[in-house]
């Protein structure tokens, strides 16, 4: 890793970013642009289809009307709960099967098999258990969220440098500080990872939740606009779970960048 | 005075299932690495240890520095038996093991962070080091920003934070470039020499061992034990110019001629053996 030297952002670097974002950009304007032409044309019987401005104007109607602000809100919770939860209990639960060989051994099956699972096809039991509110997608939340922030933990625990437990012993450190000085950094990069990896399965969690069975909730709102054929409000809603999903992860990203600073660029990239 | 004594040091470890090993001609799953490892460490003086590649050196230091526990015998630090790592070692590392995370201030910080002594003390002991090797606009700098001379500095900074009376150092030098080496070389004996720090020091090279140490104990092909000791009668203070002269190859040519059997024992490929010499 010392080896690695740090190349300053030059004009070049500057450049392709600028070129990238163009070409990203452009694949995303040409798709909008054929969907509204394919829209208007009329080749494809437009209440399937939508189209670009439609979408806009559905967004517009639920924003004024409140029902996105109230479904959003619901959702929002319901993740935020879930999401809570699996960090607040999957955190300290990597940590220890990782750090614990015994532990490891114990649960260690025991956590596969639950993580082999499909959570989603737990929702009936979760609905008859829970009802319809947002417990049931509490739940799903925190079961999808959960293991990867238990497995990139464990993992984290794995790749602790044996020379630097070794320094530490050699100042006559205790386990404990070991666990504090060495285990905790190393872990680091790992949560966020785990933390990046959670939010997107737990999105995805609470919006099937609430496709499958529930009364409020984007995942709802969707569901019953396409029952109801109401394309655009579909569409609608499902822009807003993908700037969300997307926010998410560039924040934790962020988070990520802030508490790697000592890791060299090129090993962040 | 001794501070350091081993006295018939033996060392074995058992191999993985189905491993072997040839321990003088005898196929065993244990391999004997130190066999009747006996050494007597003055109180301040600076000890080198060369001996072949797998001779046990590293094994030795770990068992001094309290990281690994003897098969058999004993070695007394200031004649106690040692047991566990002691609060008067400090180990620099033949890979730094700097901490990624930690500025060069703060891994300077960890011995003493880890003995429990005050954040300004800390500071103040830490800043002084990092003066002491030129590195003072370096403290807050990752591992990774400093060069390989900078990170090894600031490893045997951090050794010497606790203020150790036993210094063991690894082969310190051995992944740095020719100029560096012989100007942290000087700058170790330098610092050193104002110290009455006692000091355990393995190389593989005969320069670096003649350069720094008052004595060279050449250690044996594994099973290693002290096969020679060669008192080297170059003058204190040291600097840099004391390698041209002749004196320095007299001493030179004892320790190749106590090493060379050694080395070519160990080495099936003889090929490498005048590596040593150079
Ligand atoms: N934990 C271990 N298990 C098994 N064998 C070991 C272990 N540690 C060291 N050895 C063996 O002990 C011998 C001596 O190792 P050591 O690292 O002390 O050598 P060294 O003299 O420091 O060599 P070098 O100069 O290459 O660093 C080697 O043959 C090595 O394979
Ligand atoms: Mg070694």
């Amino acid at each position: 890793m010392r080896l690695l030297t740090v190349l300053p952002k030059s004009r070049v670097a500057q450049r392709e970013k600028i070129i990238s974002l163009a070409l990203g950009g452009s694949v995303i304007l040409l798709f909008l642009i054929g969907w509204e032409i394919l829209f208007q044309s009329k080749i494809v019987n437009p209440l399937f289809i939508s189209a670009p401005s439609r979408v806009v104007l559905a967004g517009i109607t639920i924003i004024k009307d409140g029902t996105l602000l109230h479904h959003l809100g619901i959702s929002a919770r319901e993740f935020a709960l879930g999401y809570g939860a699996a960090v607040v209990v999957g955190f300290p639960i990597g940590i220890i099967l990782g750090w614990f060989k015994l532990a490891r051994a114990t649960f260690g099956p025991f956590i596969a098999a639950m993580q082999a699972t499909p959570r989603i096809a737990l929702m009936p039991l979760f609905i008859i258990w829970f009802g319809l509110g947002m417990t049931s997608k509490i739940i799903i939340v925190l079961l999808s969220a959960i293991f990867p922030l238990i497995v990139n933990l464990q993992v984290a625990m794995g790749t602790i440098d044996a020379d630097l437990v070794q320094v530490a012993r050699s100042y006559g450190a205790t386990r404990w500080q070991i666990f504090r000085t060495i285990a905790l950094p190393t872990s680091v990069p790992f949560l966020i990872t785990g933390l990046r990896l959670a939010a997107g399965r737990g999105l995805l969690g609470v919006i099937v939740a609430e496709v499958f069975g529930g009364a409020e909730g984007i995942g709802y709102m969707i569901q019953y606009a396409g029952s109801t054929f109401q394309t655009d409000k579909v569409f609608a809603g499902v822009l807003v779970v993908a700037v969300t999903g997307i926010t998410l992860d560039v924040v934790l990203d962020r988070l990520g960048r802030h508490f790697g600073k000592w890791r060299s660029e090129a090993a962040v990239h | 005075m001794d501070i350091i004594v081993s006295k018939d040091l033996k060392k074995k470890f058992k191999l993985k299932h189905g491993q072997r090993v040839n321990n003088n001609g005898v196929i065993s799953n244990e391999i004997v690495v130190l066999d009747g490892f006996d050494l007597k460490i003055k109180k301040g003086e600076f000890l080198v240890l060369v001996g072949p590649s797998g001779s046990g050196k590293s094994v030795f230091l770990d068992i001094v520095g309290g990281l690994s526990t003897p098969t058999s015998g004993v070695v007394y630090l200031d004649d106690k038996i040692v047991e566990a790592p002691s609060a008067k070692t400090g180990y620099v590392f033949q890979q730094y093991a700097l901490f990624p995370w930690r500025t060069a201030l703060s891994n300077i910080e960890f011995g003493l962070e880890s003995r429990g002594v005050p954040p300004e003390e800390r500071v103040k002991t830490a800043r002084e080091l990092l003066a002491l090797f030129g590195l003072s606009d370096f403290e807050d700098r990752f591992p990774y920003q400093l060069s390989g001379g900078m990170q090894q500095r600031v490893a045997i900074a951090r050794a010497l934070a606790t203020k150790p009376e036993v210094l063991l150092m690894d082969e310190p030098f051995a992944a740095l470039d020719a100029q560096t080496r012989e100007i942290l070389q000087n700058e170790l004996i330098r610092i050193w020499e104002g110290t009455d720090t006692t000091v355990i020091f393995v190389t593989h090279s005969i320069d670096e061992a003649v350069f720094l140490a008052d004595r060279v104990a050449v250690v044996t092909a594994r099973p290693g034990k002290i096969k020679d000791i060669i008192e080297i009668d170059l003058p204190r203070p040291r600097d840099g110019d004391i390698r041209s002269r002749c004196e320095f190859a007299t001493n030179r040519h004892k320790v190749w001629d106590a090493l060379k059997a050694e080395v070519n024992k160990a080495q099936q490929d003889w090929k490498l053996a005048p590596a040593f010499a150079s």
